[in-house]
């Protein structure tokens, strides 16, 4: 699929190597010296890469895995023989033999120089930090045995924290100007609300005319904090508030806690990524004080029933009433980053998102009506915390419209990281907690209601339910495992087609709503998905240009790489390799769930027997589980 | 504004008519071109000093359908203004030069990078180009010549020193902020909108016109061994005869102070604020790539002048034009100026002057592009020509 167009300058780019036009001639490696040792590289690698392959260690700071080459810090410097100055070594790609030295004298003054120069910036006390103990700058300072603020130290705070956002708070007294949360903005994400204003001394990251990042069209996904090497960028902390409500006897806090978080929650507590500690976390939530404890995997589940309801009523008016004001392909809306992308960069398109609400935002509104009928709670004592890994989940919760139970739906939206923190607070080892379940009536989940984390997730949940309806076949009969391999894995864009060959019954719950499924027979479904708004921008553009993508009949989107997982407010770091092993948790996790398909919860069919009555997207779930979307375009007053 | 033109050397300030280069070179091979421009020894006039025959060569050899002649008239380092005085004087001589290197690198376009605050001649620039369009100088088929087709745009720049740079010249062009890109990928093979570009200086084309026409070993036989030809001076400061002078390289400082009148001389900068101050004990040394390198700007400075106020405006002006991209560039002249300041005031400590100037070192090094790498070039040099001076001045008295 050929795409062009990017927003990032060329500067901001990745490398562009010319190519030999014969590699075979040089053997496609290049002969190089790295302290005196011989070493072969493949053509192209940066000199940091050849280092990083050959456990040579090269100091980084502006340099991260997922973003382009910046060589902007200096810190990496290295010596090339026959080169009058240094070379920043993540930014050199090796095309021809060079000598290169790491530690020389030229080099250890330089990179001393420099770390003194950033240190002299960075305003603030490493004690009185959040990132104490998990800040690059601080690390690097160890490193070069820094012993003294050599060229002085900012001691009066330039400027004001911005707090203006629900999601994302910025300090940019801590800010060393490395720009990775302009590249992440900009370049990895293509939403561009950072960028550098001014020059000299006074550069600084800002947003269009300074203005407060509630003012701008930032999606609140966090990429940035989770690139941010100090404590410039920070996701808005509710611990305080969570606490209090915990510590007052008279609320009853209850807290859903969604896919990514345990599967990623171990790492704050010095596990490898890939383990998750679902059980643990349980033990340790109802430790800190919890009333309750949620698996925001039900709502998956629950979500999965509404959106895919409505995509069969969807395809059903388009193909049979033939009615030309549907919407196609549907969208899914469970990531609110990708939903105010689509509110400001493609306002025509609001339609086409599905009108089921988040799986979070489904539990909110249930907690506060279904939960407190049942248990005889006062909804207003509740306080409704959701564990994300996400701080968009922050801006979500605050929209006005999310009000359905006639509260504040969710209360509060809390990270992985914050969360993390509060388990630490309460002195509590997470690794050490014994495993408990989740509480009902919400206890039981699926896998596929788990696996929404990942990139793909949603859709293989909705495909292993749809499929079913449809077909009347097991899913397991159609995919092997029911594991749907194709929509897996990190390709930016990944698009599938599933011929219905032939259709079965129309199961007792879609009676109401479709007669048969005649109508489908012989139709190939086309789905697509997209993680990164970036792709999801090739994927849109694609759509409004008329492309394949538009003839697709579902999409997934995902704000940020690699889907939940990824999200901003996971663990940092957070790079390809985390991800990877992250989603390896929830897909394991999923195999070994005696449940793994949505419309086989219990819990979702008692649900629509006993008070979501009317049945997917009917009455009451659609005044409870689904919302509206706002065109707020790109201009904001 | 008047041109102060001084002297006239055999080179730029000489006859040329109109159009002469390009109708000479339309006789000749690429080859015959590059080899002429190779035998003129001919280097990048902005200063850097890059030998033009092997960018060309470069761009020419780059396989793309593609290719740019910007000519970099960001003219903005202080004390230098003969870029500007040619491209009023003597437009005909830069411009044949661009289509030149069109007709050379195979480039169909041009693009004149001029400073923001040379806004003044961009009028007159344009009629000249419309002219040119008239006469078949620019356009399709020059001069009746099938295929060869080039023309040339102004684009004003918004006042950035860094635009200077050729990488952040071109990020400027591009329409972003004006930052010096990663190098390599060199322009000549990854430049304006990807593409391969030579950027050269305002001075280099008009060589290039003189050179095409009366042949590469003309022009070597002025000037030294290693650099050849004639060179555009901007002199100014305390003399009696400031303005623009064409002379051969090689010439002393010593010549240079007689010839405009220089009387009490303390010091000469010599490249403007990104150059070297030099005292009286360096006067005899002489300006060329070899031994005083420089873009042309020659700035007097005699006795009554103060050399730490002197090396002050220089940091003052690096702080305010770093792109501020880069840590050594950014923060290391605010530190320099911090240190001009606590010797202002006679607050400081020998080792902490040392620091900045190995500080200065660093910055000379590991900077990311010319402006961080010659930005300390002043406040080192300073103080170690005028050391007694700025000591003595301030006495030192916390000095340890």
């Amino acid at each position: 699929m050929e795409i062009k167009g990017t927003r990032a300058p060329v500067s901001q780019q990745s490398l562009q190597v010319e190519k030999p036009e014969h590699p075979e001639h040089i053997g496609g490696s290049v002969s190089i010296e790295i302290n005196d040792r011989k070493y072969s590289v493949p053509f192209g690698t940066t000199i940091l890469e050849a280092c990083q392959m050959n456990q040579i260690h090269i100091p980084t700071l502006c340099h991260h895995p997922d973003l382009c080459v910046a060589g902007v810090c200096r810190i990496c410097v290295v010596e090339v023989e026959g080169m009058r100055t240094l070379q920043a070594s993540c930014a050199y790609p090796i095309t021809n033999p060079l000598k290169i030295k790491t530690t020389s004298d030229s080099v250890r003054k330089a990179r001393k120089n420099i770390m003194d120069l950033m240190l002299s910036e960075h305003y603030g006390e490493c004690y009185a930090c959040f990132r104490n103990q998990n800040c690059e700058l601080q690390k690097l300072a160890k490193e070069y045995g820094s012993d003294g603020f050599n060229f002085g130290h900012v001691t009066k705070s330039r400027y004001d924290v911005d707090h203006s956002s629900y999601s994302v708070i910025r300090d940019m007294d801590k800010c060393i100007l490395c720009k990775r949360c302009v590249r992440t903005c900009i370049d990895l994400q293509e939403v561009g609300v950072l960028e550098a204003i001014d020059r000299g001394k006074d550069t600084h990251i800002g947003t269009f005319f300074d203005k407060p990042l509630s003012d701008v069209i930032c999606i609140n996904c966090g990429q940035c904090i989770n690139r941010c090497p100090t404590a410039a960028l920070r996701a808005n902390d509710p611990r305080d508030e969570i606490w209090e409500a915990i510590d007052n006897p008279n609320k009853h806090v209850v807290i859903q806690t969604a896919p990514s978080p345990r599967a990623a929650i171990g790492e704050e507590f010095g596990n490898a990524p890939g383990k998750s500690f679902t059980g643990e976390m349980n033990t340790a939530l109802r430790k800190i004080g919890f009333n309750k404890v949620f698996d925001t995997n039900f709502t998956a589940d629950l979500t999965i029933m509404e959106e895919g309801t409505e995509l069969i009523l969807r395809l059903y008016k388009a193909l049979v009433v033939k009615d030309e004001t549907v919407a196609l392909p549907q969208f899914t809306s469970c990531s609110p980053g990708w939903v105010k992308y689509l509110e400001h960069f493609y306002p025509e398109f609001i339609d086409n998102l599905s009108s089921a609400k988040s799986p979070q935002q489904m539990f909110g509104a249930l907690i506060k009506t279904y939960y407190a009928e049942l248990n005889n709670i006062n909804p207003e004592d509740i306080v409704s915390v959701a564990l994300m890994p996400c701080s968009a989940k922050k801006f979500e919760c605050n929209r006005p419209e999310m009000n359905s139970s006639g509260y504040k739906d969710v209360d509060y939206g809390l990270t992985t990281r914050e969360l993390a923190q509060m388990i630490k607070e309460a002195g509590i080892h997470l690794p050490e907690m014994e495993q408990s379940h989740f509480d009902d009536p919400f206890g039981e989940a699926s896998g596929a209601g788990l696996i929404f984390g990942a990139t793909g997730g949603v859709m293989e949940a909705a495909l292993r339910s749809v499929v079913e309806f449809v077909t009347g076949h097991k899913a397991e009969d159609l995919f092997s495992n029911a594991n749907v391999i194709p929509v897996r894995g990190f390709e930016g864009v990944k698009y599938f087609e599933i011929p219905l060959t032939e259709v079965g019954p129309v199961p007792g719950i879609l009676k109401p709503l479709v007669p048969n499924w005649d109508w489908l027979k012989g139709v190939t479904l086309k789905i697509a998905v997209a993680h990164g708004t970036a792709n999801a921008k090739k994927v849109m553009d694609n759509i409004k240009a008329g492309g394949k993508f538009s003839e697709c009949h579902f999409v997934e989107f995902m704000a940020c790489p690699g889907g939940c997982i990824g999200g901003g407010g996971q663990p940092i770091p957070t790079n390809a390799e985390v991800r990877k092993q992250r989603a390896n948790a929830i897909y394991t996790e999923d195999e070994s769930l005696p449940l793994r398909k949505s419309h086989e919860n219990e819990h979702v069919v008692n649900l629509y027997e006993t008070f979501l009555t009317d049945g997917p997207c009917g009455h009451k779930s659609h005044k409870l589980l689904h919302t509206h979307y706002i065109k707020r375009g790109k201009y904001i007053s | 504004m008047k041109n102060k033109i001084k002297r006239s050397g055999p080179v730029l300030f000489s006859g040329y008519n109109r159009g002469e280069a390009i109708r000479k070179v339309i006789t000749m091979s690429r080859e015959d071109i590059l080899f002429n421009i190779k035998e003129s020894r001919l280097k990048g006039r902005g200063g850097a000093g890059f030998p033009t025959s092997t960018k060309w060569m470069l761009v020419a050899a780059a396989s793309s359908e593609e290719k740019y002649v910007i000519c970099n008239a960001d003219e903005g380092e202080p004390g230098t203004f003969k870029d500007r005085v040619l491209l009023v004087e003597y437009p005909e001589m830069v411009l044949d030069g661009m289509v030149v290197g069109g007709y050379t690198m195979g480039a169909k376009k041009g693009i004149i990078y001029l400073r923001g605050e040379y806004e003044y001649i961009l009028k007159s620039l344009q009629d000249y180009i419309v002219q040119m369009r008239k006469d078949n100088l620019l356009g399709k088929n020059i001069l009746g010549n099938e295929g060869f087709d080039f023309d040339i745009e102004i684009f004003l720049g918004s006042g950035a020193y860094v635009c200077g740079e050729e990488t952040a010249l071109i990020e400027s062009l591009e329409g972003n902020r004006g930052e010096a890109r990663n190098r390599p990928p060199f322009p000549v093979s990854t430049g304006y909108l990807g593409n391969p570009t030579s950027v050269n200086n305002v001075e280099t084309f008009a060589a290039v016109s003189h050179i095409v026409i009366k042949g590469g070993e003309w022009y070597r036989k002025m000037g030294t061994d290693k650099s050849s030809g004639s060179k555009l001076f901007s002199i100014s400061g305390d003399c009696e005869r400031p303005g623009v002078y064409e002379l051969p390289w090689g010439i002393t400082i010593n010549d240079v102070l007689i010839m405009v009148g220089a009387k009490n001389t303390k010091a000469v900068q010599v490249g403007g604020a990104s150059g070297v101050c030099l005292s009286k004990d360096h006067f005899n040394r002489s300006l060329a790539y070899e031994d005083v390198s420089t873009g042309g700007s020659i700035i007097i400075f005699n006795e009554s002048r103060n050399m730490l106020s002197v090396l002050k405006n220089f940091m003052e002006f690096f702080v305010e034009e770093s792109c501020g991209q880069c840590t050594p560039c950014r923060i290391g002249n605010v530190k320099l100026l911090e240190g001009v300041e606590m010797l202002e005031k006679g607050e400081f400590t020998f080792s902490y002057i040392n620091r900045l100037k190995d500080l200065g070192r660093t910055m000379q090094l590991a900077s990311k592009c010319g402006l961080g790498q010659s930005s300390p070039n002043s406040f080192i040099s300073i103080l170690d020509n005028f050391k007694g001076e700025i000591l003595n001045r301030t006495g030192g008295k916390n000095g340890n």
